[in-house]
């Protein structure tokens, strides 16, 4: 598998401002202008019949978005919500029409001034997720900060498996 | 939103005109002689060429120049207006539309100015439309309107003009100029009396005032007795010129620049709308959320805004609703065009009748409507109509005839193409769902449903496919198509007497009444139209129907689902069930929910593409305490049901 090309308009700047946030206590960031708020947690309304990927909907500022769980995509267990629970709303472009998304997440750290361009492609072994979900795998402080990529994962719809390396048991 | 573009504001431009002009071309295929409409037709055809030389779609302009001449010499009588002629025109148009799409890439189109050149000059032998008298002297007398100086007419400009007719003595009269102190110097007060000596037809000085005749006053006699004997008694030219826009509701070929006094329009943009709507329906949501909060306080005051409040945006979402609908006669109008290609191609003589073409609807669905139509449309002409000798041996008019007709129901219109051809063939239709593995051989199904069965993806009974039809992709997706709009698609057909297709579609997409419903912990919408009737499923009657969900209600059987089931909502059924009856057409089904909890005026919210393959929701909606409810889809529920009823039957 050949290494994959960062896109976007992180590709070329150096250090580019991020959001943090985590999933089952992995740290994961994406680029800050992507996100348009920030959610407590609402009530969501779940859809039947939907793809576990996008569970529910849940208004937002009058109109009606889907949620989506990045812990399917990375396989990662759902947890309970916690009084940390978020919801991150972002805009991102579906087919060609610029769709507002919120992701969930357990927790929503700090933006951070990330160096993509020091960041590391996704390293072939030692990741238990399709490679080609991550973007860039950059660093904060000791700890991997995972950059996914949101465009190939929402092409996909979320779907797990297919190129998985797992090197430990999933939790 | 940004400046619009130039070249953008003239493509709009250009495709009125040339609807226009095909429209005029339609109608003067049935009355050749007409000169009102070579006119309008010339018009339209200069107006054209003009804009699109101003903006710089050269290859358009130029053209858009033969077929301007062309029609220019029926104008002048030279050549008679000709069948082939209009065919020639009318088939020319399609290139012109795409040199206004794509100015560089559209061919050049010398096949098209060939078969043009050829059909003028078959009719120069033809004996021409008597041509205009020619008289040696005339008077005309002319008076512009107040505003033309402001919208850019030169009177000079057209003395100049008739002065290149002939000698010109012009005489200005002053008479209507107001006293110097209330002289507005941009308002145009003047008349001028023009005495012409020179040999020269009446149309020929009409030409002069082509693009200002709508609004001005003008009066041509032939002076001194020279007169010729067919001379036409002098009219205002705004009785003359407007003939044709009476028969033609759409608003005629409006020269560059010369807006209409009256006609106060404005052009937005259709996205510009959908905003707005999108805003009133959040006003209406949030206004809901009032309504609930005034309704739990004890404060008069904030209950009579909430009202008041309620009113305003109830008001300003009927004014909405009036500002998105189009008339149909939009849609219908080209249709004109296809059946007058499909008589061409299929060799049969079709006749067109259209009723009810000030049928109101939004905007968004007439233009997603047009595809389904034109599907329906072909359908008749290709399979419905039979040829003119079968026509006849049949005893039918040699001439088939397809009606298009709309007209409102409720809250529904109701579009139905309906044809007098030899009508569906069930036989066939068995023979081929048999054939396609839709239907089992010998099964017992009613009239209604064997019908259905040409909306199934795949099907086509026509032996032979055509250019027109019968590739097997048509009536499935009009069904879907219709239903994706919340509407149903209905087919009648008597053998020999032909057959009738019904579109019943809701007015507006954006708001609909629903009757709101709890499963388990969720709420759900059910269209109100769909609804038939809520009636209590009684335990017992639960119980015992666990194996046939099926109940009886006024001596029909009608198979239901528990919603709880098929939402997989893993909550205990409450003890009173309710079983809320829904139908599209024929079909019932029946829907056991907890809980009935009222209706709800709904604005709907699409899904998004995440929840494309979510099947039983056709969209969500904001409830008054801001959560989400999802809005069933009624057709693929009575269908789910209606498939369950048939494993049932089959089973035993």
């Amino acid at each position: 598998m050949s290494q994959t090309q960062a896109h976007g308009p992180a590709a070329e700047a150096g250090e580019i401002e991020m959001l943090t946030f985590e999933l089952q206590g992995e740290a994961f960031a994406l680029e800050a202008d992507l996100v348009r708020e920030i959610l407590d947690l609402v009530p969501e309304t779940e859809v039947p019949g939907a793809a576990p990927f996008v569970p529910a909907v849940i208004n937002f500022r009058g109109k009606v978005i889907p949620v989506a769980d990045l812990r399917l995509a990375f396989g990662l267990e759902r947890a309970a919500t916690t009084l940390d629970s978020r919801i991150v709303v972002i805009e991102l472009e579906l087919d060609g029409d610029p769709t507002l998304i919120g992701l969930r997440a357990d927790r929503v750290h700090e933006v951070a001034r990330v160096d993509l361009g020091a960041a590391e492609a996704p390293p072939a072994i030692g990741m238990r997720w399709r490679q080609d979900y991550v973007r860039r795998v950059a660093r904060r402080g000791a700890e991997p900060l995972i950059v996914p990529d949101l465009d190939c994962i929402f092409a996909a719809r979320g779907a797990a498996g297919a190129v998985v390396t797992p090197l430990r048991p999933n939790a | 939103m940004s400046e619009q573009d130039p070249s953008e504001v003239f493509r709009i431009e250009a495709r009125e005109l040339l609807e226009q002009i095909e429209q005029g071309l339609l109608d003067l295929a049935g009355r050749l002689g007409d000169r009102e409409l070579v006119d309008a037709v010339f018009r339209g055809l200069h107006t054209l060429k003009g804009s699109g030389a101003m903006f710089g779609f050269d290859a358009l302009a130029a053209f858009t120049h033969h077929c301007e001449t062309a029609f220019d010499r029926v104008r002048k009588g030279q050549a008679p207006a000709t069948p082939a002629l209009i065919a020639a025109v009318l088939d020319a148009q399609g290139h012109m539309r795409a040199l206004v799409e794509d100015p560089g890439g559209a061919g050049d189109g010398e096949a098209l100015l060939a078969a043009l050149h050829a059909a003028v000059e078959a009719g120069e032998g033809a004996p021409a439309a008597p041509a205009p008298a020619a008289a040696s002297r005339w008077r005309v007398a002319f008076s512009l309107p107040e505003d033309a100086l402001i919208n850019g007419t030169n009177p000079l400009a057209l003395l100049a003009e008739l002065r290149e007719l002939g000698a010109c003595e012009v005489v200005a009269s002053t008479g209507a100029c107001p006293p110097f102190e209330a002289l507005d110097p941009t308002r145009c007060h003047l008349s001028w009396t023009v005495e012409l000596t020179g040999q020269v037809a009446k149309s020929d000085i009409e030409d002069v005032f082509i693009f200002v005749m709508d609004d001005m006053t003008l009066a041509i006699e032939p002076l001194s007795g020279d007169a010729p004997a067919e001379a036409e008694t002098p009219l205002p030219a705004a009785d003359a010129a407007p003939a044709a826009a009476a028969e033609d509701a759409a608003p005629r070929p409006q020269p560059a620049g010369e807006a209409r006094r009256t006609e106060q329009t404005l052009r937005v943009g259709a996205e510009r709308l959908d905003e707005l709507m999108d805003r009133v329906g959040e006003l209406v949501i949030a206004q809901s959320r009032l309504k609930q909060i005034a309704s739990q306080s004890p404060d008069a005051a904030l209950r009579s805004v909430s009202e008041e409040v309620e009113r305003l945006a109830s008001e300003l979402r009927d004014t909405m609703m009036v500002v998105r609908m189009v008339p149909i006669s939009n849609l219908f109008g080209r249709f004109r065009r296809l059946v007058h290609d499909l008589g061409r191609e299929t060799g049969k003589s079709i006749e067109l009748v259209t009723e009810g073409e000030t049928t109101e609807l939004d905007k968004t669905i007439i233009e997603r409507l047009a595809d389904p139509l034109i599907h329906v449309v072909r359908n008749s002409a290709d399979h419905g109509l039979e040829t003119a000798e079968e026509r006849l041996q049949a005893g039918k008019p040699a001439a088939g005839r397809i009606v298009l007709s709309a007209r409102h129901a409720g809250a529904d219109v109701v579009i139905t193409v309906s044809d007098d051809g030899r009508g569906i063939d069930r036989a066939r239709v068995r023979a081929r769902a048999e054939s396609q593995g839709l239907l089992a051989p010998g099964a017992q199904v009613s009239d209604a449903e064997l019908l259905q069965l040409i909306f199934q993806p795949g099907f086509s009974t026509a032996a032979k496919v055509t250019s027109l039809s019968g590739r097997g992709v048509g009536m499935d997706v009009v069904k879907r198509t219709v239903e994706g709009l919340r509407g149903v698609i209905e087919v009648a057909s008597t053998p020999g007497q032909g057959s009738q297709v019904s579109l019943r579609i809701p007015l507006t997409l954006a708001i609909i009444d629903g009757l709101l419903v709890r499963v388990g912990r969720g709420r759900y919408v059910i269209p109100l139209s769909a609804v038939e009737e809520c009636v209590e499923l009684s335990p017992e009657q639960d119980l015992r129907s666990t194996g046939r969900c099926l109940v009886s209600l006024r001596d029909r059987f009608v198979p239901y689902l528990r919603l709880r089931e098929v939402f997989a909502t893993g909550a205990p059924p409450d003890p009173h069930q309710k079983l809320v009856v829904v139908s599209t057409g024929e079909a019932r089904v029946g829907l056991v929910v907890d809980q009935i909890v009222g209706d709800h005026q709904t604005v709907i919210k699409s899904l998004t593409r995440l929840h494309a393959d979510v099947e039983m929701f056709s969209g969500a909606t904001i409830l008054g305490d801001g959560g989400v409810a999802l809005i069933l889809d009624v057709p693929h529920l009575v269908e789910t049901g209606q498939q369950q009823e048939r494993r049932l039957a089959a089973a035993g």
